[in-house]
């Protein structure tokens, strides 16, 4: 990489490197929430309504109370003077505290005790006395949408906004866009295919529980909050705003985070009220969600309802795409809930270039908050298109592959390509990407295999698919769309932040604002410093989580870390370089433009056995009366990076099935992925982020549904119901990639957390939807479970053949 | 997560055992747990004495007694699935306890435990039934024999009556052959069972002789299909005599749907089950 | 009630609850908190320890069944400090990302690979059928059985997946 002083003549960026993290958490020695205990610490259960919809009518907790252990047991009257929970955008109804006369989902905390030990907790709030009113619950999107019963009765609509483009928030132009469609449609040569279909209700599921250990100090006045968040400065910045402290009163530390996927974005109402009950009691607090807490009370994510139609000519020039569609916020707004959709309207054309209305309503239900969780409305915008794409193929009778490289925005028009609705994109090479995917898999011999296989009477199929993300979020000027967590006392724009310090040894402690929950950054954040440094990376720590530590980060989502807080933490560590170069040309008395950086410390352009280390250069920093005149003492920078734009990921996925007829059940044989996330810092972690990715991607399309029955149970509340993919159920993944570095960061990179989930359920789909393409079949919903599968089988065989 | 409180009794010997359970209300045997601890930990059931019968001795084997084999109380599901006699006489139980769960599972958890429980979804219950096996019940009174088809009531029922034991499980050394197969939750023979079909038959002199086929997952307990049977026997045991005979496996059972199949769904998986274990055990027996 | 047990080599005397499970006196009585908890269903293996030489799920065992057994977590595995083959294998073939599931990850592959020296992918599939991951797509941790299985009958592991990058 260039930039800075002199020559890195070690590269480590782009190559592999072992995980730093990876000793603690193999030993076990890496510290989770739960794994905390401090002197006195109380725990905490919930009271929860066994209704989606009902009138509380009595809270009696006399018996609770009486019993041993039990410290104390709130209600909403208890914390009514804290207000709503925080929420980044605040559309809609705010999730209370705690229900006070109302709850409006299965699962919504209405009591909460504290108690000596878990399983007294639990025991007491299980004595805790609810008396409910049942009321009708609006559970159904479509119902929900028509305002036929409202979800709260003090709103006016169900509906608390629609995301429409494009372009967007420009009523004219998505006037003219509509007509330009409807004006393909009446065309004689033209022909239009709709899908509706269920985008199925998830439930994130990381393996550690949600858990968080809150402890007031009421002489230093401040609280210290364990928890597993992603992000520990909206957090802490969430909890000073509750309760009137500064941002200096809060530190909020997260420590290992076992798996978020966003659902750990979220400020929750329980790591507000163990706060509060710390404060009251006096004691550190804890509450560790159960996995059956973690179903009803931890955010979803989908849910969505929609109607995707593609309208073109019988030679596959795509000449309009409409979206139409519902999507369920659950009954309260959290963190980003009404915004997710938003996500998808940004890629709602994905790599094409068509006439595109993309129209999704936001509604609320009786049923759990939905918020990002991994792909975040981007999963979804990408599904509905590239299934409506696939089934306009099959009518047409052309490839699919044609069909989309025909319809791709062309390479030369980047930079300076725009999406549908307006935004522009950085960087982007569709067919190259597709083509790539396609030499590689061999799709002409796969296509070939598949029909020889149905020739043998086998359900056989091939699904192709494509995606471009928006993701790297940046811009940080999105704050002027009414994105940030203002609300959270934290102004922030979408920027990034690293600190880059060179101790005295000549070792280096980089400290970042965003943290993982898995995705390697004390790994890839070495890298990044170690390349501009010359500092091994065995020699370089880095640090995260602890508000009170680490400069102002707002987190590991959206695809984001590296490609906003890297670029910053490389801007730091340049810094550091020039002032290092400083120091080491004092050292060498040589001028700094002169001084390269190289194995493990500083010599003079061509005289490679005059060599200063870091540790020479350290020294001479901070023994500041041996500087020359002017010169501060230290060796640290901080920088902020504000990215001028998100960046656009993009690629394509090919999955080949067998479905057992007999029983609907579907195999998944190969899963090709050719993905292109412009630079790779780490090809071992990428790769580990895009199988997580496929795992969930697939996990939605065959295994996982969240949805609510009719009535507003919710029967998925431990992984009996709600099955994960496991290791038997999954292939190995065989993955390629493109790279076309993006010119938003000055590494190149774009982000790679969300790309696996984003390519991959529609890819599934659409292969599962080929092999019972023979039998007429021509949508299945997920997730592909084998009863829904034969029963689209029967219905084909029952009808005929469907059009 | 946290169960509620109870009791605990570890007796070193049945008598023991079954006297403790004859003198206490409310008792509960606990042998590997798999089932029973999850409930408790739900609160979904919370017994107030737990029987722990995995200290007692002699529990623990799998004996060959000349016309039978018998597996003890604490017999794992692992054991079940690993061993020898049980392979060799027995197919269909050693094939269903190899899918029962999953490795950790299936090292704690026992088969006696899994019979005893009668899930209507598990898969070594219709096995034991096919096989035609025997229950043995001990309590304080005495120790009775349950034959396998008066052992399932309902869901989540057997003869088993309070105070008594399910010491062990006999399957006859009948010959013949028999097999097992279920479609699971994940698909293919993951979880527990959308539906499953166990089959025992024997055949001679080119003819199915005799045969037994119990269904798992379709109706409110393990259920013989008397219908396969009935138009099995005589049969050449062909792929199409055994297709038509499959397309009898719901007579008399009235399906139950769930989460994971509509009635519909599991009274066509319960026919493509059978007539795939006929397949299976009529090979195994020629 | 009272409970002795060896856990990782060391007798360990306690007295808890009756309802109390194994993986609550592992982690809160002993200390040893490598072993996680996951999910109250049985399902996600998190919890997996070794007792009397089989992997079992430790919070769907009361901490009095296991009177009298010998346990071994996650902390019990790096003997001499030396990492295990398999701890080894997790941490170069990149068989974890967020760390929670592995604990009970690495000791299911032990156990499998103490009965299997030499497992196929299929093998190593259906043997971590009971261990729940929801960061890696079970990819790596294929690979990293794979390596370990390998290291276990003395020849070289297969080649990473990844090109070796200069680092």
């Amino acid at each position: 990489m260039g930039g800075g002083v002199g020559v890195s003549t070690t590269s480590v960026l782009g190559g592999v490197v072992k995980r730093r993290e990876d000793p603690a958490l193999i030993r076990g020695t890496g510290l989770y929430v739960d794994d905390l205990q401090l002197p006195g610490m109380l725990h905490v259960a919930f009271v929860r309504s066994p209704y989606a919809h009902a009138r509380v009518v009595s809270v009696d907790a006399s018996d609770a109370e009486a019993m041993d252990g039990v410290r104390a047991v709130y209600t909403a009257g208890d914390v009514a003077h804290l207000g709503d929970l925080v929420a980044q955008v605040p559309v809609g109804k705010v999730r209370p505290l705690l229900a006070g006369d109302k709850v409006n989902h299965l699962g919504e905390a209405v009591a909460m005790v504290v108690a000596d030990t878990r399983y007294g907790a639990r025991d007491a709030a299980d004595a805790v006395d609810v008396e409910y009113d049942p009321l009708d619950p609006v559970i159904d999107l479509k119902e929900a949408a028509s305002d036929a019963a409202l979800v709260h009765d003090d709103m006016e609509s169900n509906v608390l906004l629609a995301w429409e483009g494009g372009p967007w928030g420009d009523e004219e132009g998505i006037a003219a866009t509509q007509q330009t469609i409807a004006d393909a449609k009446a065309q004689d040569d033209t022909v239009s295919v709709s899908i509706e279909a269920v985008n199925q209700r998830l439930l994130p599921m990381p393996m550690e529980p949600r858990s968080v250990v809150a402890d007031w100090n009421v002489g230093y006045g401040r609280f210290t909050v364990h928890s597993s968040t992603q992000i520990a400065h909206a957090l802490a910045g969430g909890i000073a705003q509750t309760f009137g402290l500064s941002l200096t009163d809060v530190r909020c530390i997260a420590p290992e985070v076992g798996g978020g996927f966003g659902c750990k974005l979220n400020v929750y109402n329980d790591e507000i009220l163990v706060c509060f009950a710390s404060q009251q009691l006096g004691r550190p607090v804890k509450f560790t969600e159960t996995r059956r807490d973690a179903a009803g009370s931890t955010i979803h994510g989908r849910g969505w309802v929609a109607t995707a139609t593609i309208t073109g000519t019988r030679d596959g020039q795509i000449l309009g795409y409409e979206l139409d569609g519902i999507a369920d916020m659950g009954a309260y707004s959290q963190n980003f809930t009404v915004a997710i959709p938003f996500l998808g309207l940004f890629v709602g054309a994905g790599q094409y270039e068509f006439p595109t209305h993309w129209k999704v309503a936001c509604v609320h239900t009786h049923t759990m908050t939905t918020d990002a969780y991994r792909g975040a409305g981007r999963p979804e915008a990408a599904y509905y298109l590239e299934r409506a794409i696939d089934a306009f193929a099959r009518e047409i009778g052309v490839d699919p592959a044609d069909v989309r490289r025909k319809n791709f925005i062309p390479a030369e028009k980047f930079p300076g390509a725009a999406t549908h609705i307006g935004f522009p994109m950085d960087t982007g090479d569709y067919e190259t990407n597709l083509d790539a995917l396609l030499e590689t898999a061999g799709y002409e011999d796969l296509k070939a295999e598949r029909d020889r296989m149905r020739a043998e009477g086998r359900l056989v199929g091939l699904g192709l698919a494509t995606y471009v993300e928006v993701c790297g979020f940046g811009p940080s000027a999105l704050v002027d769309l009414g994105f940030s967590w203002a609300s959270y006392k934290i102004p922030s724009g979408f920027n990034g932040s690293g600190l880059v310090r060179v101790q005295a040894d000549g070792t280096a402690s980089v400290i970042i604002g965003t943290g993982p929950s898995g995705q390697g950054h004390q790994t890839t954040w070495a890298q990044i410093v170690s390349n501009q440094l010359g500092i091994p990376v065995e020699n370089i720590r880095v640090s995260h989580g602890d508000t009170a530590e680490s400069p102002l980060g707002i987190g590991t989502f959206g695809s984001r870390s590296a490609a906003v807080d890297g670029s910053a933490t490389y801007e730091a560590a340049n810094k550091v370089r020039s002032k290092a170069a400083d120091l080491a040309a004092h050292l060498l008395e040589a001028s700094a433009d002169d001084i390269v950086f190289a194995d493990g410390g500083a010599h003079v352009a061509g005289s490679p056995d005059q060599q200063v280390s870091w540790s020479d250069i350290a020294t001479l920093a901070y023994q500041p009366h041996r500087l020359p005149e002017g010169m501060e003492g230290g060796l640290e920078a901080h920088a902020v990076f504000s990215p001028g734009n998100a960046t656009w990921p993009f690629g394509s996925h090919l999955a080949l099935v067998e479905v057992d007829g007999d029983t609907g059940d579907v195999k998944l044989l190969r899963y090709i992925a050719m993905d292109d996330c412009g630079n790779v810092i780490n090809p071992m972690i990428v790769d580990g982020q895009i199988h997580g990715g496929l795992a969930q991607g697939i996990g939605q399309a065959m295994f996982e549904d969240g949805d609510y029955e009719a009535d507003g149970n919710l029967l998925k509340w431990s992984f009996v119901e709600y099955p994960l993919p496991t290791s038997a159920d999954l292939p190995s993944f065989e993955l390629h990639r493109t790279v076309t570095p993006t010119d938003i960061n000055p590494l190149g990179v774009k982000g790679i957390g969300e790309a696996g989930t984003i390519g991959s359920a529609q890819t599934v789909v659409n292969a599962v939807v080929d092999a019972l393409s023979p039998l007429g079949v021509t949508h299945v919903d997920m997730p592909l479970r084998p009863k829904r599968v034969w029963a689209a089988i029967q219905a084909a065989k029952t009808n005929g053949s469907v059009s | 997560m946290y169960p509620r409180s109870f009791e605990y009794v570890s007796p070193g010997s049945l008598d023991e055992a079954t006297s403790v359970l004859a003198s206490t209300e409310g008792a509960k045997v606990l042998a590997g747990g798999m089932s029973l601890l999850p409930l408790m930990k739900l609160r979904l059931f919370s017994p107030d004495v737990l029987v722990d019968i995995g200290r007692i001795p002699g529990l623990s084997s799998i004996e060959d007694r000349g016309d039978h084999l018998a597996i003890g109380a604490m017999v794992r599901h692992a054991d079940t699935a690993s061993d020898s006699l049980i392979g060799e006489h027995a197919a269909a139980l050693a094939t269903a306890a190899s899918w029962t769960g999953d490795v950790q599972v299936r090292n704690q958890g026992t088969t006696c435990g899994a019979i005893a429980h009668a899930d209507i979804a598990a898969d070594q219950p219709s096995a034991a039934l096919a096989l035609g096996a025997t229950m043995v019940a001990a309590s304080a009174g005495g120790v009775r024999e349950i034959a396998a088809s008066e052992f399932f009531v309902d869901t989540l029922t057997t003869a088993l009556e309070q105070g008594e034991i399910l010491t062990e499980v006999r399957i006859p050394k009948q010959g013949g052959g028999s097999a097992y197969e279920k479609l699971g939750r994940r698909g293919g023979h993951t979880d527990y069972a959308v539906a499953g079909a166990a089959v025992w038959l024997d055949v001679s002199n080119g003819a199915v002789s005799s045969a037994r086929v119990a269904l798992t997952g379709v109706g409110a307990k393990p259920t013989l299909a008397e219908g396969v049977v009935e138009a099995l026997v005589g049969t050449d045991g062909s792929d199409a005599a055994i297709a038509e005979a499959s397309e009898r496996a719901l007579e008399g059972v009235t399906v139950l749907d769930d989460l994971f199949g509509t009635v519909e769904y599991k009274a066509h998986l319960a026919k493509v089950m059978t007539r795939r274990a006929l397949q299976q055990a009529v090979a195994a027996a020629r | 009630m009272h409970v002795s047990l060896t856990v990782n080599g060391q007798r360990a005397v306690t007295d808890v609850e009756p309802r109390t499970l194994l993986v609550h006196l592992l982690r809160e009585e002993l200390g040893l908190t490598g072993t996680h908890v996951g999910c109250d269903t049985s399902y996600c293996g998190a919890c997996t320890v070794i007792l009397d030489g089989k992997t079992v799920k430790s919070c769907t065992m009361l901490a009095v069944q296991a009177q009298g057994a010998e346990v071994t977590t996650i902390e019990g595995l790096a003997a001499n400090g030396d990492l295990h083959p398999v701890q080894e294998g997790f941490w170069e073939r990149h068989g974890l990302q967020c760390g929670f599931c592995t604990p009970g990850m690495i000791m299911s592959a032990v156990g499998l690979l103490s009965e299997n020296g030499s497992p196929s992918e299929g093998e190593i599939r259906h043997g971590l059928e009971g261990n729940l991951c929801r960061c890696t797509g079970y990819h790596n941790i294929v690979r990293a059985v794979e390596y370990a299985a390998a290291k276990m009958r003395g020849e070289e592991p297969p080649a990473p997946e990844w090109e070796e990058g200069s680092a």
